[in-house]
């Protein structure tokens, strides 16, 4: 065998069983997790009413619940938000709230109980636009995942597309999974941070997949999961740096980004996280377990056509 | 080996210089100012400018800068204190048909102004404010428009003369009239068929086997009602808004029946909300002086009559049928009459609106015209089990005056209790001018405090980000590390460039995607120095393993970008509001990341390295 000297050794492949177990547990302890307790979805799928106040100083949250309990917002949930002066009220869409004028109620209320109360945030949605937002949600990630698909199998082949939708949905499937466990807060920001998951890991396999067609074309005598093996050993630098440095921002955006992206911060830390496995444990393997070979490769792609690209 | 021809450094600079140049605007800030704008008739001009810094001067009020636009004027002021007393004094020179709202102007030296360059445009997020999403009851728009034909038809047939029994609305929709025999319906086919094109007439079996005529409103006519209650809507809440006096209001029609409305910098969001979301009509109806109000509330209505209450709560008696509904007001305007002394409400009609009202009030002096408000509000209600929306009508009559003559384009309203409730009505009647119903479905409201600590976090947390970034960066590629650091300020400074010539709203979720684009701009970069790194192991030299590093990573990089930028544009076309900024400035940030992270950092390696001969590459 003929290749280039890489600075690790590790044999990817023979370790793809246990991967496999990993992911395999993983996905279906998600998939009971979403099943038997649901995402928590924020307001934007539900439609409700969320509202932000602030206060000057800390507030017993107690005490803003009996206060709201005694009006007729008897189904507030009420939480600090950040800090211990910052509270979050919501209320779920209910019979008989005018919808328009809940927040100036609510903050009528909160006056009135002597508290010194400025409304920070207000977000109402009403049931039917909670339900579109679901809708377009689950679009998108299929249309995503979709035009994926059609890129990697024309740029590549069709076992790769397979291996790189399989890492894809292991993705989102496990991140919906942690959400759902966790009861973190599913609301629009998340769905974005998912969508910017999708595209993160995908970038992550497609440097390797890059690299696994590249090997097939230079090296005469390899098996196929050689091919992979080596590949693997020869982007994983680059895999690490660049999921530390994305890991880097998102950690600062985690601390010093404030509250409200907070739970968008969450998703991409834990989505890089299993995306960076991902493209190792998952994608890699399916495809080889796809059976692609040398062959596979050559009619669509010439020795040297990667420079056709060059500007 | 490894040199760039001038002209591709002549491109690179030119690229930088133009991203410097558009991005700068963004490093002033902003004036507190007041941005004077036409209501109405009036118009913004240099007559205008010298009202106003006369006015100003008059009271002793020191400005910055006046400046004429196109049909705006911005007065600049030195702080807020300034720019809130200049805007009662402004105010109160121009009268009502000028808006003068509080805004934050772009400091933005002219020089600058000159090429074009602006700010960027801040989110609602970012800055403060209030975003409405509104539906438009279209089933209200067209039954109201068979309500119009009902009445339409009862008159036509009988000026000539054939004889129908009633004319009810059709349980399959549409409009059912029933005729005394054959003869008569043929008649009326034929009539309606010539009188109203819009309608479609056919003779109606179902039912009793009477002579019966359905008609309905044509598909197309349908279509245009629909349209035009849109663009109705849309008019009158460019009005409202006017009323509420914001500077640079948003409102934009959504799909077939939604219109979004976004007010910066809004603080009392309880009274926009009043004006907007107490949405409204206004109708103007006879008093019925025939009957006793007492017998309708005790139960007995009168044919033709229906029961409404005053705002005092006493009942009143008003004609079924609608006289002239608010669309056809032009204008409203409070006043005080110049004889009794006593608040009056100018109203103006449009010229049909006129007619009718001229029309319908020769025969009915001294009697009494009742302007009835209708207002629209949505609960949600559970129903079977599922929470809907449930729309819910308040009419009221809110004023019924003696008709002292004939009625015409202009007449006035008295009789009122005070000039606050003239004004009142003024704004009721300006505002209430709605061909359909319209509800709040989406409301998003930011105060100015949270703005400003979203900008203030944000712009940290992409500080902090980066600057982690560039240590380890340089640390562990040295002077490739460097150069890469260089690229990526770069980077930075062209996103912002770009989001100020897009004008793109630049919203919260918009930052944390400019500080995912700099996790992963470095990518390319890793990408080729690992490349290259591997080409110096395999014993290759530097300039040809610079050379190699570079043109193999090419063909991984354009994939791996191409593939995330999929994923961003799906995001644009699907995402609304938040997810779009998210997904614009991912966009932005991977195309400007591909020029500064191949071509730039090339470039520069080629500076330093280009043309030597070299025994070790710091990597």
């Amino acid at each position: 065998m003929e290749m280039q000297k890489t600075r690790f050794n590790i044999d990817f492949m023979s370790k793809r069983k246990i991967g496999l177990a990993i992911s395999s547990l993983l996905i279906i302890m998600s998939i009971i997790s979403i099943s038997l307790e649901g995402l928590t979805f924020g307001i934007d799928f539900t439609g409700g009413t969320l509202i932000e106040v602030g206060y000057s100083e800390s507030v017993d949250l107690d005490a803003i619940r009996t206060s709201l309990s005694n009006s007729e917002f008897k189904d507030a949930i009420i939480q600090y938000f950040g800090s211990a002066s910052d509270v979050l009220i919501r209320i779920p869409p209910s019979e008989g709230l005018n919808t328009a004028d809940i927040s100036n109620k609510i903050l009528g209320v909160l006056k009135e109980a002597g508290a010194n109360a400025e409304m920070r945030r207000v977000e109402f949605v009403g049931p039917q636009v909670g339900e579109e937002l679901k809708d377009d949600g689950g679009l998108a990630m299929i249309y995503a995942l979709m035009g994926i698909f059609i890129y990697v199998a024309l740029r590549f082949q069709r076992r790769f597309a397979v291996g790189a939708i399989a890492a894809l949905v292991h993705d989102v499937l496990i991140t919906l999974g942690i959400f759902s466990f966790t009861h973190f807060d599913f609301d629009l920001t998340v769905l974005a941070a998912l969508l910017a998951v999708i595209g993160y890991s995908l970038n992550d396999t497609i440097v390797v997949f890059d690299r696994v067609r590249e090997n097939f074309h230079k090296v005469r005598e390899a098996t196929s999961t050689e091919v992979f093996n080596v590949s693997l050993n020869q982007t994983l630098s680059r895999t690490l740096v660049t999921s530390l440095t994305t890991l880097l921002v998102l950690v600062a955006l985690f601390i010093f980004g404030g509250e409200i992206i907070h739970s968008f911060a969450t998703a991409l830390i834990i989505g890089v996280l299993i995306g960076t496995y991902s493209s190792i444990f998952v994608a890699s393997p399916v495809t080889l377990a796809l059976g692609i070979t040398k062959e596979d490769l050559m009619p669509v792609q010439k020795e040297g056509a990667d420079l056709d690209t060059m500007p | 080996m490894n040199r760039y021809s001038p002209w591709k450094y002549s491109l690179i600079l030119l690229l930088i210089g133009l991203g410097v140049l558009f991005a700068l605007p963004n490093i002033y800030g902003k004036d507190p100012a007041l941005q004077v704008s036409s209501s109405r008739s009036s118009e913004v001009s240099e007559l205008t400018q010298f009202q106003v810094s006369n006015a100003l001067e008059e009271a002793g009020i020191t400005y910055k800068s006046i400046d004429l636009g196109i049909d705006n004027l911005v007065i600049r002021f030195n702080d807020e204190e300034t720019q809130l007393k200049a805007q009662a004094v402004v105010k109160k020179s121009l009268g009502r048909s000028y808006v003068v709202a509080l805004n934050l102007a772009p400091a933005t030296p002219d020089w600058l102004t000159k090429f074009g360059a602006e700010p960027m445009f801040l989110g609602l997020d970012l800055r403060g404010g209030v975003h409405f999403l509104m539906q438009v009851d279209m089933e209200a728009a067209v039954s109201k428009a068979e309500d119009r034909y009902m009445s339409d038809l009862r008159s036509i047939l009988r000026e000539n003369k054939v004889r129908y029994k009633t004319i009810t609305r059709n349980k399959a929709g549409g409009l059912l009239v029933r005729f005394k025999d054959d003869d008569e319906r043929n008649k009326g086919e034929t009539l309606i068929e010539d009188e109203f094109p819009d309608l479609d007439v056919l003779p109606y079996e179902e039912g009793s086997g009477e002579s019966q005529l359905a008609a309905t409103i044509k598909e197309q006519v349908v279509l245009d009602t629909r349209k035009l209650a849109l663009q109705q809507n849309i008019t009158t809440l460019r009005k409202r808004v006017n009323e509420l006096g914001v500077a640079e209001p948003v409102i934009q029609q959504q799909g077939l029946s939604r219109v979004v409305v976004q007010l910066p910098g809004v603080q009392d969001t309880a009274k926009a909300k009043n004006i907007l979301g107490a949405t409204a009509t206004l109708e103007f109806r006879m008093v019925d002086e025939d009957h006793a109000a007492q017998d309708a509330v005790d139960g007995r209505v009168p044919a033709g009559s229906k029961l409404y209450y005053q705002r005092g709560g006493q009942p009143i008696l008003l004609e079924k049928q609608v006289m002239l509904t608010g669309d056809s007001i032009i204008d409203a305007a409070s006043g005080i009459d110049g004889l009794s002394g006593q608040p009056n409400v100018t109203i103006t009609l449009d010229g049909k609106g006129a007619k009718r009202m001229s029309h319908a009030t020769r025969d009915n002096v001294g009697k009494r015209l009742a302007v009835v408000f209708i207002e629209n509000k949505v609960e949600v209600v559970e129903v079977n089990g599922e929470l809907v929306e449930k729309k819910e009508t308040i009419e009221e009559v809110i004023n019924a005056a003696v008709i002292r003559e004939q009625l015409g384009k202009r007449f006035q309203i008295t009789g009122l209790d005070s000039t606050q409730e003239a004004r009142t009505l003024a704004l009721l009647l300006r505002a209430g001018a709605l061909a359909a119903p319209i509800y709040i479905i989406e409301e998003r409201t930011v105060g100015p405090s949270l703005g400003q600590d979203n900008i203030d976090k944000g712009f940290n947390s992409v500080l902090i980000g980066f600057a982690l970034v560039l240590v380890f960066m340089a640390v562990y590629y040295k002077v490739f590390g460097l150069v890469a650091n260089v690229a990526l300020a770069l980077n930075l400074v062209l996103i912002v460039a770009l989001l100020s010539l897009l004008q793109a709203t630049l919203t919260l979720p918009g930052i944390a995607g400019i500080v995912l684009t700099v996790g992963m701009a470095v990518d390319a970069n890793v990408l080729i120095f690992e490349r290259i790194r591997e080409e110096i192991r395999n014993g290759n030299s530097p300039q040809a393993s610079i050379h190699a590093g570079y043109e193999k990573a090419f063909s991984t990089i354009a994939d791996a970008n191409i593939t995330t930028l999929i994923a961003a544009l799906v995001l644009f076309s699907f995402g609304t509001g938040p997810i779009k900024g998210f997904a614009v400035t991912l966009s932005l940030g991977i195309l400007s990341s591909m020029f500064t992270a191949i071509m730039v950092t090339r470039g520069l390696v080629n500076l330093i390295y280009g043309g030597r001969r070299l025994e070790k590459l710091k990597i």
